[in-house]
C-alpha cells in the first residue's frame, strides 16, 4: 500500500516537473515581455495627459493609427505623396503581375494548404503595396517618410554587410599571413559604442572641419555639407551602420566557413572544379543556413536603427534620415506616449511582416539546396 | 564750512560702514550657515554643459565649505531634459530634487504639483534682493499664477550680433531690419573676414532640428506679427486661439530665415549655438543672432579672435506689420506700430526666459531647505555679478544692478564701450513695450519643440515650401489645441501674457 501511494506521488510529480521547472521562466517572460507588450498596446490607444498629482490616460481608439496613416502625422509616417508616371504605374502592373504568377504558380504545382495561401496572400498584398509606396513617396514630387526610410537602412545596409562580411570570412578563411591578426581588427567595430560610431563618423565626413577636409577643399566640394542633402545623409548612415555590423556578419561567416566539409572541397579540388563551381555548389551549400540565420538576426537589429541617425543628422536634413525607432523615440520626448506607442506597434507589424516573408522564402531556398 | 566737514565725515562714514557690511555679508553668512546641512545630499538637474552646468558644478563646493551640502548636479542632452524631469516626478521616483530648467515648462511642472512655491522662503530671504531682479524676470519668468515657483540665474533674450570693424570698414550701420541684416549679410559672404585666407559667412544662425532653431525663426518673425505690445501676443489670437501662422507676415518671416541660409556655413541647418557661436568668435561670420552669450564668449582671449569687435543690436525690426483683420502685411503708420523707432517696428524676443532653479515639491524637507539656500546662492549678487561676466557660464545680466554697474564687465574685460553697447542692446529688450513673451502655455514644448521646430526644419532642407510649412503648422497646433481643449488653452495664453 505504501509502496502504491509512493509511486502514484512520484507519477504527479514526475508529470508535473516539467511544469514547475518551466513556470519561472514562462512568469519571467511575461513579466518582461508579454505585460509590457499589453501595456504599450493599450498605451497605443490611449492619451497621455498629466493632472494633479499625476497622470491619466484617455481611451481614444485608433486615434493615434489614424494620425499615422491617414492624418496629420501621415507626411511623418509614410510620407507624401507624388504623382506616379506611366513607368512607374508599369513597374507597379509588373510587380503585380510577378506576384499573380508565382500564387498561379503555387496553385499548380500543390499542394495548397489553408496556412500556405494565407501566408502568401499576406505576402502578395504586403509586397504590392510596399511596391506602390516606395514608388509613390519616392517619385520627383513626393518624399519618403520614416518607413520608407528605415526600409532603405534595412535593405542595403543588410546587403552591404552581408556582402563585405561574405568577401571578409573568406579572405580570412585563406592561409594567408598574420590571418589572426586581420581577423581581430576587422572584428574591432563591432565592439565600439554605437553613439562613438556616429560622432567618429560625424567628424570624418565633416567637409569643413573634419580630417579629410583638406581633400574636399582640393576636389572644390569644401563648400558641399552632406547633411544638406537626404540621400547623402542617408547613405552616411548606411555607412556608418555597414562599419559597425559588417564584422558580425563576418564572424559568423568566417566560422561558418572553417565548419564546411574540407573532404569534398578536396574531392572537387581533385576533380578539377573551379573556384567559383567549388563556392557555388559546395561552400554556399554548407553556409546557407548560418547566412539565413545571421541575415534574420540583422534584419530585425537593422529595424530598430536609432543611434547613428539620431548623432549623425538628428534625423535631417528635416526629417529625411529619420528611422521609425527615431520617430517613436521623437514622439516619446515630447510625452506623447500614445503616438510613441503606435509607432512601436507599426514597427513591430512591419519587422514580423518582413522577417516571417524571409524566413518562409529561406525555408524553401534551404529545402531546395 | 564746519557743517560741509561734518557732511562729507557723516558720509565717508556711512560708505565705509556699508562697504564691510557688504563684504562681510558672506562671510557672515557662511558662519550662520556652517554645517547647516552637513550630510545632505541635493541632486540637480540641467542640461549638459559646458554652459549652465560649469556654474553650478563650480559653485557646488564653495556652497559645501559653507553650509555642508553636496550639491551632485546632473546633466542631460538639452532635449530631454523636459521629459527627463517629468518622468522622474510623475513616477515618484523623485531622483531629482532640483532642476535648472526653462521658466516657460513651469507650466507643465506646477499644474500637477510637482514644483515647490518658493514665494514664502523669498520674501523671507533678504540676502536674495528680490528687488534686483529685473522686473521681467521676477514678475513673469519666475511666476506662474500669481505665486513663485523658480528663481532666475539667467537673463535671456536674444539680439543680433555684428563684426564692428566690418561694418564699419564697409560703411554700414547696425542692421536695423531684418532686410539690413540680409544686406549686410550678402555683402560679406565669401569673402576672408578673419584674415586666414578662407571665405567665410556673412550670418550663422543656429538652425539645426531639436536644438534652438525654433526660437531663432520666432525672432525673426516677431516683429512681423506683434506691433502694439506685449499684450498683444505673437503666436496666438487672443479671442479665437488661432494659430498667427497662416498670414503674410509669418510667410514674410520666413522667407528671411529660408534667406538667411543662403549667407551661412554650407552645413548651417546641422548647426546649434555652440556652433555658431564658435564660428562667430573665430571670425567666420560677419553677423549673428543669439541670447547673450555672444557677447561675454566674445572677451574671452582664449577662444576669441574678435575682442572689441563685437556689437550687439536689439533684434532687426520690419517696417511692414500684420493686420489681424486681414492677414496682410501692412506698412507702419502710429496706430499700427506705437512703439515703432524711425518707423521701424522692433518686437525683441525674450526667448526661453532665463535658465531658472526650481524645486521639486516631494524632496525631503530638509533637502528642499538647501536647494532652496544653493539657488539663492548662485543668484545673490555676489555671485551672479561675476558668472554673467564669464561667457562659459552661459548666464547673462538678469539684475538691474549688472546693468547699472559697468565695473564688472570692464573687470572681466570689455571696454567701456563694447559693455554699454552690449548691456545697452539688452537694456533696449528688456524695456521695450512691444517686447515678446515665449508660450507658456500646458504642453508649449509640443507646439514649438515638435510642431514648428520639425515644419522649420523640413522648410530649410527643401522638403516642403512655405506654403507647406505654414499649413504643417497651423493643423499641427490646432490639433494640440483641440486635444488638450481651446478654451483652457486660450485661458491660460492670455493669462500669460497679463489679460
Amino acid at each position: 500500500m505504501m509502496q502504491k501511494r509512493s509511486a502514484t506521488f512520484s507519477e504527479w510529480t514526475d508529470q508535473r516537473a516539467p511544469l514547475v521547472f518551466i513556470l519561472p521562466a514562462i512568469l519571467i517572460i511575461l513579466l518582461l515581455a508579454i505585460f509590457p507588450l499589453i501595456i504599450s498596446l493599450y498605451l497605443s490607444l490611449s492619451r497621455f495627459k498629466f493632472v494633479k498629482g499625476g497622470f491619466s490616460l484617455k481611451f481614444i481608439g485608433w486615434l493615434n493609427y489614424e494620425k499615422l496613416l491617414v492624418g496629420s502625422q501621415q507626411f511623418h509616417f509614410i510620407g507624401s505623396f507624388g504623382q506616379l508616371t506611366p513607368m512607374e504605374m508599369a513597374a507597379i502592373a509588373l510587380v503585380g503581375l510577378l506576384l499573380l504568377w508565382w500564387l498561379i504558380r503555387y496553385f499548380r504545382q500543390g499542394p495548397v494548404t489553408v496556412p500556405g495561401l494565407l501566408g502568401r496572400l499576406i505576402l502578395t498584398a504586403g509586397l504590392l503595396s510596399l511596391t506602390w509606396l516606395v514608388l509613390f513617396v519616392l517619385n520627383q514630387k513626393g518624399f519618403p517618410g520614416t518607413l520608407v526610410v528605415t526600409l532603405f537602412y534595412v535593405f542595403f545596409g543588410v546587403l552591404i554587410q552581408f556582402c563585405i562580411g561574405l568577401a571578409l570570412a573568406l579572405l580570412c578563411a585563406q592561409r594567408i599571413p598574420a590571418r589572426n591578426f586581420f581577423r581581430l581588427v576587422f572584428f574591432l567595430p563591432l565592439m565600439v559604442t554605437p553613439v562613438g560610431i556616429a560622432y567618429t563618423f560625424r567628424m570624418l565626413v565633416d567637409t569643413t572641419k573634419g580630417p579629410f577636409a583638406p581633400i574636399w577643399e582640393f576636389f572644390g566640394w569644401g563648400a558641399i555639407a552632406w547633411v544638406k542633402d537626404p540621400w547623402a545623409a542617408r547613405w552616411v548612415i548606411v555607412l556608418g551602420d555597414s562599419w559597425q555590423w559588417t564584422p558580425f556578419m563576418f564572424i559568423v561567416l568566417l566560422a561558418a566557413l572553417e565548419n564546411q566539409p574540407r573532404d569534398q572541397v578536396e574531392a572537387a579540388i581533385v576533380d578539377g572544379a573551379s573556384r567559383w563551381q567549388i563556392f557555388r555548389d559546395i561552400t554556399w551549400r554548407a553556409i546557407l543556413p548560418v547566412s539565413i540565420t545571421v541575415i534574420l538576426i540583422r534584419i530585425i537589429e537593422a529595424f530598430k536603427i536609432i543611434d547613428l541617425p539620431n548623432v549623425l543628422t538628428n534625423g535631417g536634413p528635416g526629417i529625411a534620415s529619420e528611422s521609425l525607432t527615431l520617430h517613436s523615440f521623437m514622439a516619446w520626448r515630447s510625452l506623447d506616449l500614445g503616438g510613441s506607442a503606435a509607432v512601436a506597434y507599426m514597427l513591430l507589424f512591419v519587422s514580423v511582416f518582413f522577417s516571417m516573408s524571409f524566413i518562409n522564402f529561406a525555408r524553401h531556398r534551404l529545402k531546395t539546396a | 564750512m564746519k557743517l560741509l566737514v561734518h557732511l562729507f565725515g557723516t558720509t565717508v562714514f556711512a560708505l565705509v560702514i556699508a562697504g564691510l557690511l557688504s563684504l562681510s555679508l558672506t562671510p557672515l553668512m557662511g558662519q550662520a550657515m556652517a554645517g547647516k546641512y552637513d550630510g545632505v545630499t541635493v541632486n540637480v538637474m540641467t542640461f549638459t554643459g559646458p554652459q549652465i552646468a560649469e556654474p553650478l558644478q563650480r559653485r557646488a563646493p564653495d556652497f559645501k565649505k559653507l553650509t555642508g551640502a553636496t550639491i551632485n548636479v546632473i546633466t542631460v542632452p538639452f532635449s530631454d531634459l523636459y521629459t527627463k524631469l517629468l518622468t522622474d516626478w510623475v513616477t515618484g521616483t523623485n531622483s531629482v530634487h532640483a532642476a535648472v530648467f526653462a521658466p516657460q515648462w513651469m507650466v507643465d511642472y506646477v499644474e500637477p504639483g510637482y514644483l515647490e512655491d518658493l514665494t514664502d522662503r523669498i520674501a523671507k530671504d533678504p540676502a536674495l534682493q528680490v528687488d534686483d531682479i529685473a522686473p521681467f524676470f521676477r514678475d513673469f519668468s519666475m511666476r506662474y499664477g500669481g505665486r513663485t515657483y523658480t528663481i532666475t540665474l539667467d537673463g535671456d533674450f536674444q539680439m543680433v550680433y555684428y563684426r564692428t570693424d566690418l561694418l564699419e570698414a564697409a560703411g554700414f550701420s547696425p542692421p536695423e531690419t531684418w532686410d539690413d541684416y540680409i544686406k549686410i549679410a550678402r555683402h560679406f559672404h565669401g569673402k576672408d573676414l578673419n584674415g586666414d585666407g578662407k571665405p567665410d559667412y556673412g550670418s550663422s544662425i543656429a538652425k539645426k532640428r531639436n536644438a534652438q532653431s525654433y526660437w531663432m525663426v520666432t525672432s525673426v518673425a516677431a516683429c512681423f506679427i506683434q506691433s502694439e505690445g506685449t499684450k498683444q501676443g505673437a503666436f496666438f489670437d487672443t479671442e479665437t486661439m488661432r494659430p498667427l501662422v497662416n498670414n503674410e507676415a509669418f510667410r514674410r518671416a520666413l522667407e528671411v530665415y529660408v534667406e538667411t541660409t543662403k549667407y551661412g556655413p554650407p552645413d548651417e541647418i546641422n548647426l546649434d549655438v555652440g556652433d555658431t557661436r564658435m564660428l562667430f568668435t573665430s571670425g567666420r561670420a560677419a553677423l549673428s543672432l543669439d541670447w547673450g552669450d555672444i557677447g561675454t564668449l566674445a572677451i574671452d582671449p582664449k577662444i576669441s579672435k574678435v575682442q572689441d569687435k563685437v556689437g550687439a543690436v536689439i533684434l532687426p525690426g520690419s517696417r511692414e506689420v500684420l493686420d489681424r483683420a486681414t492677414g496682410k502685411l501692412m506698412p507702419c503708420d502710429s496706430e499700427r506700430c506705437p512703439n515703432a523707432i524711425n518707423g521701424v517696428n522692433h518686437a525683441p524676443f525674450a526667448a526661453y526666459g532665463g535658465w531658472s532653479g526650481g524645486i521639486n515639491a516631494a524632496a525631503p524637507k530638509k533637502v528642499k531647505n538647501a536647494v532652496y539656500d544653493f539657488f539663492s546662492y548662485m543668484c545673490q549678487p555676489a555671485q551672479s555679478n561675476v558668472d554673467v561676466t564669464i561667457g562659459i557660464t552661459g548666464f547673462n545680466p538678469y539684475r538691474i544692478s549688472q546693468f547699472e554697474n559697468l565695473d564688472n564687465w570692464i573687470e572681466a574685460g570689455m571696454s567701456r564701450t563694447a559693455a554699454e553697447n552690449y548691456l545697452g542692446a539688452i537694456k533696449a529688450s528688456l524695456n521695450s513695450p512691444n517686447m515678446v513673451l515665449d508660450l507658456r502655455i500646458p504642453q508649449n514644448q509640443r507646439y514649438q519643440q515638435i510642431v514648428l521646430d520639425t515644419a522649420i526644419a523640413r522648410l530649410l532642407a527643401g522638403e516642403i515650401t512655405i506654403d507647406q510649412a505654414v499649413k504643417g503648422i497651423e493643423d499641427g497646433w490646432e490639433e494640440i489645441t483641440v486635444e488638450l481643449g481651446r478654451d483652457e488653452q486660450l485661458k491660460v495664453y492670455r493669462a500669460t501674457l497679463g489679460w
